[in-house]
């Protein structure tokens, strides 16, 4: 098969499930070999468009192809070429955890035994155990290990890391980070905002069964406000003027501003002309990105403010 | 704070959080609401075994009056119940002192349909208490202001609720009818004799549950339990003077089946069941506080760190989830058709005098032996049908519990997986109704003295494997195109054991016969062998099994 470039590509796609409508129109575009976040509060329909691309669920309508493929029609061969963690990792109680990653890997379509013991290691994961008596992130190891020992084209993390303690997580992230470089394509669903700022290149937030924004990061900081904080000689003349600039505030010759990103320039411009003593200027968070698209009954205007005070609190 | 002190004169308790209320019955909190939240859930299941259980009990009860209309028919049953073999089967000898009807019912049903009822208190113990336990349910329902005993309390108190309502159900039911030794206080320590066992073996799971961490083990350790009981009591009946009555005092279905309903009505053995019972509940909620919620009391040893290369195959995997219900399923198809065989010496000096059972007997042909032999495989069909059904669902059960949302991640096709237990379900009825008319033959063989009954008992299992490839097939329909229905899939061979036991003697319409899969299996070796009716079912499996699996193609995964 000729390299694609994209590696999923959805457009439209509608899954409603009796009057919910749990997929409203999905487009998601994910390029080979990068790590995409797949972001949004819960119910938005995370889980199921991926269960879409595993052809677990078939679609109402609209298209999904994956590595080429249709997921539903061509399961079997993209299962061989693909891995997947999903949230909740549900054992066989009379299997041992050991067992279990093998079957799971064997079936993928080859164990390869040193990655395995490798991955077990790294996990700090005890195989000997029966299901059961696994707690939730031992369990969520056993998927790991097995997806990760397959050396997979694509990964299919949904909440992959839910229930990892913080070492096992930093193990989570060095191991992206190697099939990262290695080629291979992500999509992860997350709520660890950190993990997403830390292993993805770019995020599609999801809402309402539609994405809602997608893009780098930094394209996305760029269509949201930097807060601006400074001290200058004089106080500075026209920012109240300037569009774009929200929240002006002067306090003892300092100033305090948001500003929308693509009139940050000419407002630097305006601080430079009163002599800048100090400047500190925040990017918006992921969370504050997150916090734009989450949450049904909060207006624009509430949520401007809780994210400036929120800058507030982590300028001091 | 100094404030405050200075004004109230100093004695203000230190400040913290209120004091916990500690009373001796807090472990009992939210009992009540349990009690109601089990019965919710239950509200279709219990009614449906009562219901079933009080049906069965009444229709043996009229089915007896039909079958021998006068004092010679069952004196002649009498006659022919004497030999250690029928003794085994049925139950103790003094029922023979005074054979009417009332003692008939008591001799024969309480050590047959009282095995349901322990069956269905044990499985009601164990689906409000391990179950939760194992799917993490109680976890969420123990961390509210729920006390420690309540889950065993609810549950024991829904599973005796079933035992008593089956005794009262059967009790009234029972005193309706009008016929030789047929009396309401008989009628009453009938029900009580079916109560009595009901709780004993709620005891009996109230201790099993805490041992094992797995609702399966549990309820098999319990159902093992009563199969001991039910084995003890046949040995210690099997000899009518007396010497190893000792034997069935050690068994609870011997207590039932002692308290003599319509002969003595009995009390006695009524106050052991009601004793055991209470003891072994009591055991079961000391045996609870040794252990944590979701454990057993046995830790897990450590198991296998790598899979075997069979395992990691789709039928391998799918044997290897199936093993404990074809050990299981095979060992009593072994037992049963065992201790069918051991009666076959007897059959022709039990049933010469019997005018109805040589009418339905003679309708088959061949002699009379088998005759009996023929109709012996009709439970036993029924029972590897229910095995067919279980073993099919428990795919759906692997669907709805997510764990094959896993396997069906992986280049496993949808196809292979239900395949795979479809498998198993086809080779495993198949050779469980094979191995039972085996074990049938051979021992009926050294009863009789007649080899050839080996190969062709083993043959009259094996032709009903067709019509538990159907019951298979109709499983496999309802998972592939109404999952969620799927439980529809016991009508087979509930309506199979209702047609099979009870038809002959309740005259149904021909065309409901004709619904019956098993119905259309030629008896043998009373019958000849007939290839068409087995080609067409074999057929009809086939086509069943293809369209429930092109259903299950089509559709969403569905979890939970």
């Amino acid at each position: 098969m000729a390299t694609v470039a994209t590696a999923i590509h959805t457009s439209g796609l509608v899954k409603s499930f009796g009057a919910t409508r749990a997929l409203d129109g999905l487009d998601l575009s994910v390029g080979a070999g990068e790590v995409h976040g797949f972001l949004g509060p819960n119910g938005a329909g995370k889980s199921t468009a991926i269960r879409v691309l595993l052809g677990l669920t078939r679609a109402d309508s609209g298209t999904a192809t994956l590595l080429g493929g249709d997921p539903w029609r061509d399961s079997v061969a993209l299962h061989r070429r693909l891995a997947y963690v999903p949230g909740d990792v549900e054992l066989w109680p009379t299997l041992t955890g050991g067992e279990a990653i093998d079957l799971l890997a064997r079936l993928s379509g080859g164990l390869d035994r040193a990655r395995r013991d490798e991955l077990v290691e790294r996990f700090d994961f005890d195989p000997t155990k029966k299901g059961r008596s696994y707690s939730k992130g031992n369990r969520q190891k056993v998927a790991l290990i097995a997806a990760l020992s397959s050396r997979s084209e694509l990964l299919l993390l949904d909440e992959p890391t839910s229930g990892l303690d913080p070492l096992m997580e930093v193990v989570f992230q060095d191991l992206v980070a190697e099939a990262t470089r290695a080629g291979t394509t992500v999509l992860l669903s997350s709520h660890i905002l950190a993990q997403v700022e830390k292993l993805c290149d770019r995020v599609s937030i999801i809402r309402q069964g539609r994405i809602v924004q997608s893009g780098t990061l930094q394209e996305m900081r760029h269509l949201t406000r930097t807060t601006v904080e400074a001290e200058t000689e004089r106080p500075p003349t026209g920012l109240a003027e300037l569009p774009g600039v929200h929240d002006l505030s002067h306090t003892d010759g300092r100033v305090r501003f948001a500003v929308d990103g693509g009139r940050l320039d000419e407002a630097i411009r305006l601080l430079a002309a009163a002599g800048v003593r100090s400047l500190v200027s925040h990017p918006p968070t992921l969370e504050e990105l997150m916090l734009r698209h989450y949450g049904d009954r909060v207006d624009a205007e509430t949520r401007r403010h809780d994210a400036a005070e929120h800058q507030a609190e982590k300028g001091r | 704070m100094s404030a405050t002190s200075t004004t109230s004169g100093g004695d203000v308790p230190a400040p913290g959080p209120p004091a916990v209320r500690r009373d001796g019955r807090t472990g009992l909190v939210g009992t009540g609401a349990l009690v109601r939240f089990a019965l919710r859930r239950d509200r279709v299941r219990l009614p449906a075994w009562l219901l079933a259980l009080t049906l069965s009990t009444y229709a043996m009860a009229v089915a007896l009056v039909d079958s021998f209309p006068d004092e010679a028919a069952r004196e002649a049953v009498r006659a022919s119940s004497t030999s250690p073999a029928t003794l085994a089967l049925n139950g103790p000898a003094h029922y023979l002192d005074d054979y009417h009807y009332g003692a008939m019912l008591g001799h024969q049903a309480i050590g047959f349909v009282g095995l349901f009822v322990a069956l269905l208190c044990v499985l009601t113990v164990v689906r409000h208490t391990r179950a939760e336990e194992e799917t993490g349910r109680a976890e969420l329902l123990r961390a509210t202001a729920v006390g420690r005993h309540a889950h065993l309390t609810a549950a024991v108190l829904v599973a005796a609720g079933a035992a008593l309502g089956v005794g009262i159900l059967t009790g009234l039911a029972l005193s309706s009818l009008d016929a030789t030794g047929y009396t309401p206080a008989g009628a009453l320590a009938f029900g009580a004799a079916y109560a009595g066992l009901g709780l004993v073996f709620t005891g009996v799971a109230a201790v099993t549950t805490q041992i094992s961490a797995h609702a399966r083990a549990a309820s098999g350790t319990a159902l093992a339990v009563l199969g001991a009981a039910y084995a003890l009591r046949a040995a210690g009946d099997s000899t009518a003077g007396g010497s190893t009555d000792w034997l069935s005092w050690l068994s609870p279905v011997g207590w039932a089946q002692r308290t003599y309903p319509y002969l003595d009505n009995d009390v006695g053995p009524l106050l052991l069941c009601l004793g055991t019972a209470g003891v072994l509940t009591a055991g079961g909620f000391v045996l609870s506080l040794r252990r944590d919620v979701g454990a057993g009391l046995r830790a897990s040893r450590p198991g296998r760190r790598e899979a075997t290369a069979w395992l990691t195959r789709p039928v391998g995997f799918a044997l290897r989830l199936h093993r404990g219900l074809l050990y299981g399923f095979t060992a009593a198809v072994v037992v049963l058709g065992a201790m069918y065989g051991s009666v076959l010496g007897d059959v022709e000096s039990m049933l010469q005098d019997i005018d109805v059972m040589q009418d339905a007997l003679g309708d088959l042909g061949g002699g009379v032996v088998e005759s009996f032999a023929a109709l012996v495989m009709v439970p036993q069909a029924t029972i590897v049908g229910v095995y067919a059904v279980l073993a099919t669902l428990r795919a759906r059960a692997e669907e709805s519990s997510g764990r094959a949302e896993h396997l069906l991640a992986t280049a496993l096709s949808r196809r292979s997986w239900l395949g795979s237990h479809i498998a198993v379900a086809l080779v495993g009825s198949t050779v469980v109704s094979t191995v039972g008319g085996l074990t049938f033959g051979t021992v009926g063989a050294v009863a009789t003295g007649d080899g050839s009954l080996v190969l062709d008992m083993a043959l009259a299992g094996l032709a009903y494997a067709p019509a538990l490839w159907v019951t298979v097939g109709v499983a496999v329909m309802l998972v592939g195109w109404a999952p969620r229905a799927a439980g529809l899939a016991w009508a087979v061979p509930v309506g199979a054991f209702l047609l099979g036991y009870l038809g002959a003697l309740m005259r149904f319409p021909t065309w409901v016969l004709r619904l019956d899969p098993f119905g259309h299996v030629p008896r043998l070796p009373a019958e000849a062998m007939q290839w068409t009716p087995l080609l067409v079912l074999t057929a009809l499996a086939a086509v069943l099994v293809r369209v429930g699996l092109a259903g299950f193609r089509r559709r969403d995964l569905d979890t939970r």
